[in-house]
Parts: structure tokens; sequence; C-alpha cells
């Protein structure tokens, strides 16, 4: 608790190139480019290969290997190679790691709708994309929303780690305060980055319960 | 790039040169940290998993809670126990534990809810007491589910032990905080494929186990 008063109590941390407001900034520019990005890729190349069932296999089998691959030795290997300088060292990893969910959920979401509503849809005349994107997506919708949950997690999370290979944002209070044993600071980093993540959390709850269509949350 | 990716005489020198750094130390401690999580959530998850199964409403708050526990970050965990627990293999150990939970419950839940309602019914009518209605009958029902489960948190738990070595608790992790200090790439990429590498084993010992554990899906297939 002292820890927590000595932290937010401090002028340091409240103006400058140190101040919590612009590190919870640089936390949310970075993961909120992640994601999108990683989303702009995976939702349509998730409904693609749920729709046409073309290369099922090989998204199944490297999303499973990519829960294997370690963050940190990604990120820290990504960085020496590409060299430092640009946003795009960081960034290029944490799109790797936002996407197996995002694409998984949408896949198996479009997969696992009820054959009879693509049938009955179909009967309806309504065209291939047609069925995809009024009858299908609506049912896909809670799991896809899952992924994308799943997906911000990973990025808030490894955005902070990220910090160790010289990002800005949150991750920069646990990074820094460890190196000069200030523990204060290592704390209330830990205590913004958790924060962060609890508010994400709701977010997505709230956004499940606006976009998700009444009938299909009642089947849940 | 002059580095080479992978200098092999590094491997040969430094998998088991005797320091508490060696490729081989660091690997045992990475097993541990990342095995006793996933045994002890287990051990956990299953009471707490019967329980939500069998009264309902305690399943909502439970899974409610376990998924707020899933979205915080391992190295904000790890952070804020550091003041309890210190330097020690119990700062990554408690937090993992956790996160091994929060899958473990919802699989067992799960597990027992595919247990269909006349196999239950079988097993009373033919007398079974319900304790070893449970273990006879119930448990081994779901142990795909379970399994299915234990797979993720394993994996997981592996993959995310190396996010120690920034507490200075990283079993294999340690390898990307030395290459990433000298410039060196051989360190990280023998840190990544061994994580994986052991990933890949106890996913499969899983499977090898599930196979032993439910003879008749071999059986029917």
């Amino acid at each position: 608790m002292n820890w927590l008063i000595e932290f937010f109590g401090s002028a340091e941390y409240w103006s400058g190139d140190d101040a919590i407001p612009l590190r919870l900034l640089q936390h949310l520019e970075y993961s909120f480019l992640a994601f999108a990005i990683a989303a702009l890729i995976a939702i349509p190349l998730g409904l693609l290969i749920g729709h046409t069932g073309r290369g099922a296999v090989i998204v199944v089998v490297s999303a499973n290997a990519a829960r294997a691959l370690p963050t940190l030795g990604l990120l820290v290997l990504v960085v020496l190679l590409i060299g430092v300088g640009t946003l795009w060292p960081v960034l290029i990893p944490l799109i790797a790691l936002a996407i197996p969910p995002i694409l998984v959920n949408t896949y198996e979401g479009i997969r696992g709708a009820d054959p009879d509503l693509r049938d009955a849809a179909y009967g309806m005349g309504l065209r291939g994309s047609q069925v995809l994107f009024r009858a299908l997506l609506p049912v896909a919708l809670p799991l896809i929303l899952l992924g994308l949950r799943l997906s911000a997690i990973t990025v808030v999370a490894t955005a902070t780690v990220a910090a160790y290979v010289g990002l800005g944002g949150l991750g920069r209070y646990i990074i820094d305060g460890l190196a000069t044993k200030n523990y204060a600071e290592v704390f209330g980093g830990a205590v913004l980055v958790v924060l962060l993540a609890l508010a994400v959390q709701t977010g997505f709850t709230l956004l499940n319960r606006v976009i998700v269509s009444p009938g299909v949350r009642q089947v849940r | 790039m002059d580095e080479p990716l992978v200098r092999w005489d590094w491997i040969a020198r430094n998998w088991d040169n005797g320091g508490p750094t060696s490729v081989k130390v660091l690997l045992e401690n990475h097993i541990v940290m990342a095995f006793v999580p996933v045994i002890a959530g287990l051990l956990i998850a299953i009471p707490l998993g019967l329980a939500c199964a069998r009264y309902r409403w305690l399943y909502q708050p439970t899974v409610g809670i376990m998924n707020v526990v899933y979205s915080l970050p391992s190295l904000a965990l790890f952070s804020i126990l550091l003041s309890v627990t210190g330097l020690t293999q119990t700062t990554v150990i408690i937090p993992l534990t956790l996160f091994s939970l929060a899958v473990l419950i919802p699989a067992v839940v799960d597990g027992m809810r595919s247990v269909p309602d006349h196999v239950r019914q079988s097993a009373v009518a033919m007398g079974f007491q319900p304790m070893r209605r449970l273990t006879r009958v119930e448990l081994p029902i779901a142990v795909p589910v379970v399994l299915a489960g234990l797979r993720v948190a394993a994996v997981s738990s592996i993959s995310l032990v190396s996010v120690g070595a920034l507490i200075g608790q990283g079993g294999l992790g340690y390898l990307f905080i030395d290459g990433w200090q000298r410039q060196f790439y051989t360190p990280i990429v023998v840190g990544i494929v061994l994580v994986v590498a052991l990933a890949l084993v106890a996913d499969l010992v899983i499977i090898a186990a599930q196979r032993l554990l439910t003879p008749w899906a071999r059986r029917r297939a």
C-alpha cells in the first residue's frame, strides 16, 4: 500500500516523459495498432476459410503451434534481426501473436454454424456472400468476439513485455523499476497494467451485450 | 548480418558447463516451473470443478472470476508477487497455477456435463454409490474433455515461464535476456526451439495418456 502511495503520489510520474497518462496512451496506441492490423488480416481470412473450408488444417495446426511460441524470445529475436529504430520491429511479433486467436475463432464460428441454417439461407435464394454475411456471421459473432477478446488481452500483456526491448508504455515502469530496484515503481506499473487488462475485459463484455443479436444470445 | 543464426559450438560448450546458466540446468528449472503449476492446477480444479458441476449457482461466478484472472498479464502478476515471495521460483509458479485453474476448472465442468444423463441413471440403477459412480463412471467419461483443457494449460504454461526471466526466474527465458544483452542470436534460437519442443513433448504425453485412459475410444475406432 505504501508503494502505491509512493508511486502514484510522486510528481515524477505525472509530468515529462515518464508521466502515467503519457505511458498509458503509448500502451493503448501500440496495443490498438497491433490489434487492429491483426483483426483486419484475421477476420476476412477466417471468414473465407470458414465459408469455403479451404486451408482449415493449416490454420488449426499453426494456431496451436503459436500458443507454444515464447513471446519474449520471439520479440527479442525479431527486434535483433530487424534492428530498433521504428515501431515496426516490435509491432510485427505483437501482430503475429494477435492473429491466431481471432483467426481460429472466426473460422470455428462460421464452420460450426448449424448446417440447417446454411441450407435454409441458400433455400431462400441468398447468394454465397449473402449467406455468409446475413446468416452465418451473426451466429458466429459470439465466438468471433471471444477470439477478439483473447487476442486483445494477449496484445496488452505482450506490449508490457515489449518494454524490455525498448517500447514505451506501461511496461516501462516494471522494466525500469526492476533495473533500478525501485520496487514502488514496479508495483505501481504492475497495478496499472492489471487495471488496463480489466478495462479491456469489461469493454468486451459490454460490446458482447450491444452487438450480439438477442436471438443468438438466448441460445447460449 | 555476419553473425550466423546458430553457432553450434556455443551449444556444445554451454549445454552442460557446470554453471547455473548452462542450458541443461535452465531446461530443468523450466520444466519444474512449468509443470508444478499444471499439476497443482489439476489437483485444485478437479474438486472445484466437481463442486461447480454439482451446484449450478457456483458456476457463473467461478467462470467470471477465472475469465478475469486469465486476462491478467503474467509480467504484472510476477511483479506484484515479487514483493511477497521475492526472487524465487514460487513467484512464477503461483500466477501460472492461477492461469492453469482458469483453463482447467471450465474443462472439468464441461467434462462432467458431457456425461450423458442415461449413463448416470444406469449407474444409479446398477447400485453405484455416489463416490464409486464418480470415480468409475463419470470421471472416466469426462477424461477427453479434461485432457483437452490440460493440453492448453500445459502448452501455455511452458511458454509463459520464459517471461519470468524478466524478474530473474525464467528457466530457458534466461537465454532470451542473455542473447539480447550480447546481441547474440544463438541463445535466443536455442531457447525458442527448446520451449517449443518441450511444449510438443508435453502435448504428445497428454495425448498418449488419453489413449491409455480411454481404451474404449480406441476399440471403437
